[in-house]
């Protein structure tokens, strides 16, 4: 769309007086401002000493959730490998050896360089298995040490869910049903049977 | 006495390294500070060993040395540099000096009656360095920075000259030292700034200018040049390039500070006739102050005012400081010859300062004017 005659403003350069044109006064104000940063207190954050706070929702590298007896909390369903847009998620799944789920992943596999960190994974998962941590200075020293197995994955969860900076989170408010156990099935959001027809034969 | 002079000139040029060394670390703290940040810390306590570790830098790091470089002028160039900044430093008086030669005297080479005439002319050696630099590193934004540099300083040498003319008709002498004394003999309000502070303003611009400074630099301005005349230097030979200039803004600031602040004069503290234990001491304090708050504000000034165009650059000394400076110095050679008293000519820096102003305002007036015709919305009315 053209832009219209009445929607541009002219704005005339302001009119140079001799206080402008002496340049001192501009240079004077200059420096006060100069010597005003002076004594303000710095911005720089000591990175390796002070780390940064990083808000709840920061999308760093991935974590496999363990649930509340120690066993992974993925049933290899492949939605967030479905969803992943990198497709740097790969699982194996294979039946369980437990009563209360069908499925567990017996390979989990994240390439960490090929991640986009978009955090699609998290929002795809079912059962809160998959979460992205606030770490996000992962380094190593080949490409094979960047792709994360199950263990690694775990072992993030390990680590990360006692510090108290990533508490494991839902994004929908209520856990699915594979998830808790301890959710009564009048308080799921949708339960297993009631389940929308359009859903159920999709 | 040979021995004196060689230790003094030893302690001299020691001191002048050193306070190179951690001026550098000052202005690069400064600097942070003035965009809010830390700056150096990590090399000892607040970083106040970085020079050291910088030295240490400099002289383990590969000399590389262009294979397509004039060699001889290559490693001729830096020690220019440096040779010609730390020669004109042995005319600055760094303290109290006195006629009597059995006392002792704060400057390397004292009595020395074209002071003004030796400074400027091995400082303008400086610009030898610079261009040889340029042409030796066989490399066209050395060439570029260098052709820059030598266009740059010697149009800033005409107003860097003619302003401390005034001064020196004021004083009656090219030697530094008389130049000091007749200030600190007049009195606090006859300190050159005062009688000429135009002057004063012209020579520290042109002072800024010729030692390569900001808002100056655009010998080694990076965006444009790389790094200028010194892009094909590593190592020592840079160093030697960057301690030059530094020394050069020491010398800099040590001749404003004489020329127009007076020297080592200051009111009650030092005065001509004070007479007490370690006044010499004291004095040499007051100078050295007088220059280190010179080179703060020169610090200031780097982060304070943007780098000019060239061409910006150029009219600013030809039709600005130039004529000034030549009409300030007719100003005084009136007052001298009629005997006017001095104030006239503090009236006079001022209204010849003003009266540039208004003159610089009507011609960007006018251009602003030109300017607006283009657009259409102006063009109607």
């Amino acid at each position: 769309m053209a832009i219209s005659e009445k929607d541009i403003v002219w704005v005339e350069e302001p009119s140079i007086g001799l206080w402008e044109a002496m340049y001192l006064p501009a240079i004077a104000g200059g420096l006060a401002t100069t010597i005003r940063h002076v004594f303000q207190k710095p911005v720089t954050e000591e990175y390796p000493e002070v780390k940064p706070v990083l808000p709840l929702n920061y999308r760093g590298v991935h974590r496999l959730n363990r649930d509340e007896q120690g066993r992974v909390k993925c049933v290899a369903c492949m939605l967030c490998a479905t969803a992943c847009p990198a497709h740097c998620i790969d699982i194996i799944g294979a039946p369980t050896p437990w009563e209360d789920r069908d499925k567990y992943p017996v390979k989990f596999e994240i390439d960490e360089l090929r991640c986009i960190y978009c955090g699609m994974c998290e929002e795809a998962c079912p059962v809160d298995a998959i979460e992205l941590t606030s770490i996000f200075d992962l380094t190593g020293l080949s490409r094979q040490e960047m792709i994360f197995d199950k263990d690694k994955l775990l072992s993030v969860y390990d680590k990360t869910v006692q510090g108290g900076k990533d508490p494991a989170r839902t994004t929908r408010g209520v856990l699915g049903p594979a998830s808790e156990n301890l959710v009564p099935a009048e308080r799921m959001a949708w339960p297993i049977d009631e389940l929308p027809s359009s859903q159920v034969n999709s | 006495m040979i021995t004196v002079w060689a230790v003094k000139i030893g302690v001299v040029l020691g001191m002048i390294l050193t306070s190179c060394a951690y001026l550098i670390y000052i202005e690069r703290k400064l600097a942070a500070y003035m965009q809010d940040r830390i700056g150096p810390n990590r090399v000892g306590p607040f970083g106040l060993l970085q020079p050291l570790a910088d030295g240490i830098k400099f002289l383990l790091k590969e000399d590389v040395v262009p294979r397509h470089c004039d060699r001889f002028l290559f490693y001729m160039a830096p020690s220019l540099a440096i040779m010609t900044t730390m020669l004109a430093f042995a005319v600055v008086p760094f303290g109290p000096t006195s006629t009597d030669p059995d006392e002792w005297q704060f400057v390397i080479a004292p009595g020395v009656d074209v002071g003004m005439v030796f400074i400027f002319a091995v400082g303008s050696l400086a610009v030898y360095s610079i261009i040889l630099g340029g042409w030796a590193s066989n490399n066209k934004y050395s060439m570029l920075g260098a052709l820059r540099s030598s266009a740059q300083v010697i149009s800033y040498e005409i107003p860097l000259g003619t302003s401390i003319l005034g001064v020196v008709l004021l004083a009656g002498s090219l030697n530094l030292e008389d130049i000091i004394q007749f200030q600190a003999s007049n009195g606090f309000l006859h300190w050159n700034l005062w009688t000429q502070p135009l002057a004063a303003l012209i020579f520290a611009t042109s002072a800024l200018a010729e030692s390569n400074r900001l808002p100056f630099d655009l010998p080694e301005c990076e965006q444009e040049l790389i790094g200028g005349y010194h892009t094909e230097y590593s190592a020592m030979k840079f160093a030697m390039f960057f301690l030059g200039e530094y020394t050069h803004v020491i010398t800099i600031s040590f001749l404003m500070s004489v020329l127009f602040l007076g020297g080592w004069h200051f009111p009650w503290i030092a005065e001509v006739g004070s007479h007490y234990n370690g006044v010499g001491a004291v004095k040499c304090g007051v100078l050295a102050a007088k220059v280190f708050a010179i080179i703060i504000f020169i610090m200031l000034i780097r982060w304070t005012i943007p780098r000019f165009r060239f061409d910006q650059l150029m009219s600013l000394a030809w039709q600005g400081l130039v004529p000034l400076s030549f009409f300030n110095l007719a100003f005084v050679m009136f007052a001298k010859q009629f005997n006017w008293p001095v104030w006239v000519l503090t009236v006079a820096s001022l209204a010849l300062l003003v009266g540039a102003s208004a003159l610089n305002g009507m011609r960007l007036q006018r251009r602003l004017r030109v300017g607006s015709v283009s657009s259409p919305a102006l063009g109607k009315i």
